[in-house]
């Protein structure tokens, strides 16, 4: 077995409180091959944000890794020096944020910032690196890409600038970029394009991604294969198509039940019952079981581990026989 | 209270060439020292609709396409510029009048985000009993009392929770709590700003399920503003879509998604992302919206439409009768733009 580009292995991480930590994400593993798509989705406050911040290092305190590990082509990165990290971040790990207004600087021109970036990673004149960064805003779409380098971010459109922050992202050739919220801020019709482009951009690039959203929508266009995260677990993942056409977790097929589209003829949506628990007091067992119907004793009291079945790993003790049965086949 | 959610005839409120125009200019010296003119933003441009009783007619259209403009003209937040607003049958003039505080006390509005449009030092029973006592609607405090204690359990909250401050609820409870409001001083008609964008997918779901079924118990009429075509889809009646501050295409709803006329409406229904994932090949949308401040002359969609001949460029679209509603687009009116079958 090859060892897969991204590994992280029970991260946990916790914020310390007055009464003791709180524990945001909890136990989640998963691994990405080079090349390869995975979204992360998931409601507010369940973690998945968290989980992009750790693996690029920018946790911010007092957050902090409690344990699990972080592996980045079979080397441990989520314990370096903050200096090691540096040369990791940008060079192997590429970051897109969702607002792309905050996240270019105002004062400088956009070729200053990618010039910037290119030449702290790699080995190249300024001359080489202005040709690399016209080439990379090209790529990314931006009409007369050789004039407007030289514009600030503000005379770009939201679009625009989002393409800007992908081409950073970009710039150093990394192996993995990490897109958080990419399209959230942005309308519908700009929405599209710019998820074409973040796909097609990093297929090209070689680069692998991981998706974080909270729109189910984005994440079927975009990835192969989801984790649907609640309350800082992961309750499924597996290949985006089984779980959207055929969710086994209760929350996921809750979900996607929840979200109105524009095929459903139905006049009421599912709708599951209360919200997802505060940090400070998360159900033992699983953590969804009070929102559950098909909750049982066994779910009030143990915590499910990741069952495999039918294609993907599902956390749901509804699950356990299925396993059993799989495995005497 | 009615227990008929049935659609009348009659309308409800009547909009008439509602036009609201912002000055942006830059202040008055930089103006003299860089010679430049004053500059004028048309938010939203000779807008007409008519909502009737008991149904949700939604606006839907991107940022800076005057949606929200408008419910604050309607909820009389903002003066319209040009323009009618008749609320059933009588003009709506904010001028404080005996006559308009009548009026005032029939509709109501929930807005976007429930962090900002509840007080947070005051207790949630006093935040709900505020329009009734404003209104003048009911005096007598132990009537009051009774009235939040009925409005929270219609809104799926407990009579213990008026007693609680905002910050103790989660967003969906906190828009719960907005809509127990609106409802407070038994309004008819509700204009709803994005009242879900601020809220996760299941909680959205929660909200939504509850505001249709408070519409078929107490026969509320609706102007439900969105961005999120799905979202729309599900609620309304009928949608209007705005494009740049003017409608394009009114329609029945359930028809506007089979057979959407107008090309910006088929654009913005291509560009939603295909959860069914039918294999849809979602079409390339091409650039974005205009700077509003000198919109292109025409129609103002030309310079995105497939379609644009030179009469896009020079006319403005008037309204054309389609099988579904109106829209204002010459080639709808010319034939010339084949019809598109959606999926869905």
């Amino acid at each position: 077995m090859t060892t897969p580009l991204l590994s992280v292995r029970n991260l946990v991480i916790e914020f310390p409180n007055r009464h003791g930590p709180l524990t945001a994400v909890d136990g989640v593993s998963f691994d990405l091959e080079a090349g390869e798509i995975l979204g992360v989705v998931g409601e507010s406050g369940a973690g998945k944000s968290l989980t992009g911040s750790a693996i690029i290092g920018l946790l911010d305190p007092p957050g902090r890794i409690a344990s699990g590990e972080i592996h980045l082509k079979g080397e441990r990165i989520d314990n370096l020096r903050p200096e090691d990290m540096r040369v990791i971040r940008g060079r192997r790990i590429g970051m897109v944020f969702q607002d792309p207004l905050t996240s270019l600087n105002p004062l400088y021109t956009i070729a200053e910032q990618l010039i910037e970036t290119i030449r702290t990673h790699l080995r190249l004149s300024e001359r080489e690196a202005r040709q690399r960064a016209i080439g990379l805003l090209d790529d990314v779409g931006i009409p007369a890409a050789s004039r407007r380098i030289d514009d600030y971010p503000h005379q770009f459109s939201v679009g625009m600038r989002q393409r800007v922050v992908i081409a950073l992202a970009l710039a150093a050739e990394p192996e993995l970029v990490i897109a958080d919220e990419p399209t959230t801020a942005l309308d519908v019709s700009v929405q599209a394009q710019i998820i074409d482009v973040l796909k097609e951009q990093c297929t090209q690039h070689g680069a692998s991604v991981i998706l974080i959203t909270h729109d189910m929508g984005v994440i079927a266009e975009t990835a192969d294969r989801v984790a649907v995260m609640y309350s800082g677990r992961i309750a499924e993942i597996g290949p985006v198509r089984e779980i959207i056409k055929n969710a086994k977790h209760p929350y996921t097929s809750g979900l996607m039940g929840s979200i109105p589209t524009l095929a459903q003829e139905e006049d009421r949506l599912v709708q599951i019952p209360g919200a997802m628990p505060r940090l400070s007091d998360i159900p033992p067992g699983c953590a969804f079981n009070p929102r559950c119907e098909h909750a049982f004793d066994k779910c009030r009291v143990e915590r499910p581990v990741l069952i495999p079945v039918d294609n993907r790993e599902v956390a749901c003790w509804l699950y356990e026989d299925a396993e059993a049965s799989e495995a005497a086949r | 209270m009615t227990n008929t959610p049935a659609v009348s005839a009659t309308p409800l409120l009547q909009v008439s060439n509602l036009t609201r125009v912002f000055d942006v200019s830059k202040p008055w010296l930089n103006r003299l020292i860089e010679r430049e003119s004053k500059q004028f933003l048309r938010a939203v441009d000779n807008v007409s609709f008519e909502i009737r009783k008991g149904e949700t007619l939604a606006l839907v259209g991107e940022s800076g396409s005057g949606k929200s403009t408008i419910a604050k003209m309607l909820v009389g937040l903002l003066d319209p510029s040009e323009g009618a607003i008749l609320f059933d049958d009588q003009p709506m003039i904010m001028d404080g009048s005996e006559r308009m505080m009548d009026l005032r006390k029939r509709f109501q509005m929930i807005f976007q985000s429930p962090y900002a449009s509840l007080n947070p030092r005051w207790k949630v029973a006093d935040i709900i009993a505020e329009p009734m006592i404003v209104l003048g609607v009911e005096k007598d405090s132990a009537r009051i009392g009774a009235r939040v204690d009925e409005l929270l359990g219609l809104v799926g909250l407990s009579a213990a929770d008026g007693s609680k401050f905002p910050h103790e609820f989660s967003g969906g409870q906190r828009q719960r709590i907005a809509i127990a409001r609106a409802l407070s001083s038994n309004p008819e008609f509700i204009v709803c700003d994005e009242p879900t964008s601020a809220l996760d997918v299941s909680v959205q779901a929660q909200i939504l399920n509850l505001m249709r079924d408070l519409q078929d118990r107490l026969g509320l009429t609706y102007l439900f503003i969105s961005h999120d075509l799905s979202v729309v889809r599900h609620m309304a009646t009928r949608i209007g879509v705005l494009y740049l501050g003017a409608l394009v295409e009114i329609a029945d709803s359930k028809e506007l998604f089979k057979a959407p006329q107008h090309p910006y409406t088929r654009m913005l229904l291509d560009a939603v992302p295909d959860l069914e994932m039918t294999g849809r090949q979602r079409k390339e949308v091409e650039g974005e919206i205009p700077n509003p401040i000198d919109p292109p002359s025409g129609c103002t969609f030309h310079p995105r439409c497939p379609f644009a001949n030179d009469r896009c460029k020079r006319e403005v679209p008037g309204w054309t009768p389609t099988r579904t509603g109106v829209t204002a687009c010459h080639g709808v009116e010319e034939g010339r733009i084949p019809q598109a079958a959606m999926a869905g």
